[in-house]
């Protein structure tokens, strides 16, 4: 009997022995759960607080580096003000911080950001933000909503690292996005990010204005146009030019540049795509996954990226949203000038261009050119005191690689059949008239150009009377042609 | 609907107070639905009544701090008005000269109210206000207008308009001049009617309106107006002051004054 009982105890206890490790797994099971459901970026300690640096682009404020989480004060205010979105055209911005896209806040994971939302007295409207870097209501809009004259400050935790937009979220909504309203907020991830040589801030936005791309004056938001998705301008940094002439990015032969690109939208997403060269990682979203050797890489409105590319050989490169109307006639456009030595096994120029015939019958066939080249005497007018020939041609070299080089090619060789060359043209030579008129007006339909006939259309060119001449100087004095002057009350009288 | 239409509603009379001659027109009583209560139809009587023609100037708000000095910015109570009550007046408290005619600003709610208590009058609702703002030039519901609506909503765009001078615009079908265009206008009961900051939600809040903020219909410029205005009150307190916040009075209509005029 009592070693039965005693029989039965062991079993007991082996049944519990047995059962033991399944029981606490299931409960170690439980606890990691619960954990891995939970940021523990929440946990971590701030030391300290400090004034966090704001830039306008396409300067990003120092990189984070090795620092402390802190309780990090931002302090924004919000400016709504003319500016110019491009040569003569006017827009009422309203901006965080006075630019478009508003300042670069720099943060690392496990910061407080203490953030104070100020909306200038002058200003008309109430605003707010909603920074997509915010875990809890709205992104904080609800609690950064602020009438003209008054302030207010919220706080909140940066538990994920990455690079997130930031914009306003007063009705209407897509109003105060297409006004100007949103910038960037990068969260740097623990230990912060690799250095590199240079880094920039460009955010691309799309714009609705009540005239049509290029119209001068004051333009009005055009709700239609915003409702329909069709705008007049998509742009790179607020206006067109932002980043183009002396505004050009810039960096030296064998730099590694980054690129914290956004896209407030509010509509169109981006294929953003630099001309020339290829991204060598790209921090997809903005987030923590990287993608290597890409070409184009896709923002969503609302969405970022961060882009890392050394810089092999020196030239103008081009940032452009591939969606590439867009670029050539809306404005989404910018040059990373990059200087040094070249690098001729990277890229080499090749040889001139040479004849090529591959000796078809079409040549004979070929109805002799009605007319030679000819030099156009009454075009001789004496220039004033002000206009120099070699000054104008100098700048009209840069006109041209930014307007028109892209169709009419380098040498100005064209492409057959589809753009005309402008090298030993007799359309050129033999009416510099029609060259002013199409440069300022455009053309479109079909023209007979040294003996080829062409059906192509030519958007206007919305340059000063200064530069359609420095262009066409260019023109005139390079590849065979005549050397024909063309001052700037050329120009105005011809128009 | 029609006699609104073909009752004259163009009547002009005098109140003789501290000296002056303040105009107000009648605006004659009706039946509307509100912008905001679109979706559900909600009707609002509106009893006529008179309106201050144009919006309250600099000179006349300085006319009332003669009487009653406790308004004064050196005066003020900091309850009744923040620190930036009259900011745009000197320092003794003198109006500038070039603002003279220009809709008075930065007066808190308190203010304005306190003003047209003491002339005898008050603050018009939210719903007297936006039924006379709804008369364009020459429509007394002028609504459906795109052009008046984009007129008004590239209005709220322009920065700085408190500075220009009240009555240079062209009278509205009342008569009455400058209810957009130029300042926003403090009204009796601003913050019954909540956009919250978070304008995309809808919790905790008035459903009606979230609704047709978050629906606004493809074309609908009026209601991006509306929206703008009832986000403007909705982001105030009683004792803040803007630079683009005036005000204007009303007075209840008085069949008897009408006989004896």
């Amino acid at each position: 009997m009592k070693t039965h009982r005693k029989t039965q105890t062991r079993f007991a206890y082996l049944f519990f022995a047995l059962l033991f490790p399944f029981l606490f797994a299931a409960c170690q099971q439980q606890e990691e759960v619960v954990k891995s459901n939970r940021n523990k970026n929440e946990d971590i300690k701030v030391v300290g607080t400090m004034k966090a640096e704001l830039t306008a682009p396409p300067h990003v404020p120092k990189p984070i580096g090795k620092r402390t989480a802190k309780r990090l004060f931002v302090d924004m205010e919000i400016i709504e003000e003319v500016a110019e979105m491009d040569d003569g055209v006017e827009y009422v911005y309203w901006t965080f911080g006075g630019s478009v896209p508003g300042s670069f806040i720099r943060t690392r994971v496990g910061d407080i950001v203490e953030f104070t939302l100020k909306n200038h007295p002058d200003n008309k409207l109430p605003h707010n933000i909603d920074l997509h870097a915010v875990t809890g209501q709205g992104g904080g809009a609800e609690a950064s909503f602020v009438a003209p004259g008054q302030q207010k400050t919220f706080s909140f935790k940066t538990l994920n690292p990455g690079l997130y937009v930031y914009h306003c979220a007063t009705a209407p909504v897509g109003m105060h996005i297409a006004n100007g309203m949103y910038g960037l907020i990068l969260v740097e991830p623990l230990g912060g990010l690799p250095p590199v040589d240079k880094e920039y801030y460009v955010m691309q936005g799309d714009f609705y204005t009540k005239g049509k791309h290029g119209e001068k004056g004051l333009q009005d938001f055009d709700l239609q146009k915003a409702v329909d998705e069709n705008p007049d301008y998509v742009v790179f940094n607020g206006k067109v030019g932002a980043l183009t002439g002396e505004n050009a990015l810039t960096a030296q032969v064998g730099e590694t540049v980054r690129i914290f690109f956004g896209n407030g939208g509010p509509n169109l997403a981006s294929s953003f795509h630099v001309i020339g060269e290829i991204f060598d990682r790209v921090h997809l979203e903005g987030g923590k996954s990287i993608n290597e050797n890409v070409q184009t890489t896709l923002v969503p409105a609302g969405g970022s990226a961060m882009l890392e590319f050394t810089v092999e050989s020196p030239d103008n490169l081009v940032l452009v949203d591939h969606s590439i109307f867009r670029a050539f006639n809306k404005g989404a456009l910018g040059i990373l000038s990059v200087s040094g030595e070249e690098n001729h096994v990277v890229y080499d120029e090749g040889t001139e261009a040479i004849p090529y015939n591959p000796q078809s019958e079409i040549a004979e066939s070929t109805p002799p050119q009605e007319k030679q080249v000819e030099a156009v005497v009454e075009e001789q007018v004496s220039a004033p005191a002000d206009f120099d020939l070699q000054t104008s041609i100098t700048k009209g070299k840069k006109i041209y690689s930014q307007n028109c080089l892209a169709c009419h090619q380098a040498e100005g060789q064209g492409i057959p059949k589809t753009f005309p060359p402008l090298a030993k043209s007799d359309y050129l030579n033999n009416h510099p008239d029609k060259a002013i008129n199409a440069v300022v007006n455009g053309l479109t339909g079909e023209i007979t150009v040294n003996g080829e006939t062409y059906n192509s259309a030519m958007p206007a060119q919305r340059l000063s009377d200064e530069d359609v001449a420095a262009v066409l100087n260019y023109v005139y004095s390079n590849w065979g042609n005549n050397g024909t002057t063309i001052t700037p009350e050329k120009v105005k009288n011809t128009k | 609907m029609l006699r609104y239409f073909t009752i004259a509603i163009l009547f002009f009379f005098h109140l003789n107070l501290n000296g002056q001659d303040l105009e107000m027109l009648k605006i004659e009583g009706g039946v509307y639905i509100p912008l905001y209560g679109s979706q559900e139809e909600v009707q609002v009587e509106i009893e006529s009544f008179y309106m201050d023609t144009k919006p309250v100037t600099h000179q006349e708000f300085a006319e009332f701090i003669k009487q009653y000095p406790q308004w004064s910015k050196e005066n003020v109570k900091a309850l009744f008005a923040d620190a930036s009550y009259l900011t745009k007046w000197t320092a003794d408290g003198e109006v500038p000269k070039h603002l003279k005619n220009s809709p008075v600003n930065n007066v808190s709610w308190y203010a304005a109210k306190a003003y047209c208590e003491c002339q005898d009058k008050r603050l018009p609702t939210t719903d007297e206000w936006e039924f006379a703002a709804k008369a364009s030039e020459n429509s007394i519901d002028a609504r459906e207008d795109s052009l008046f609506n984009q007129k008004i909503v590239s209005g709220y765009e322009k920065p700085k308009t408190y500075l220009k001078e009240v009555g240079q615009s062209s009278p509205n079908y009342y008569g009455v001049y400058d209810l957009h265009g130029l300042v926003w206008e403090w009204v009796y009961d601003f913050n019954s009617i909540m956009i919250t900051g978070e304008s995309r939600s809808n919790n905790n809040t008035d459903a009606n309106l979230f609704c047709a903020g978050g629906a606004v219909s493809a074309n609908d410029l009026m209601n991006y107006a509306a929206f703008m205005r009832y986000a403007i009150r909705s982001s105030l307190k009683a004792r803040n002051t803007m630079s683009n916040m005036g005000f204007r009075c009303v007075k209840d209509y008085d069949d008897e004054l009408e006989l004896n005029q």
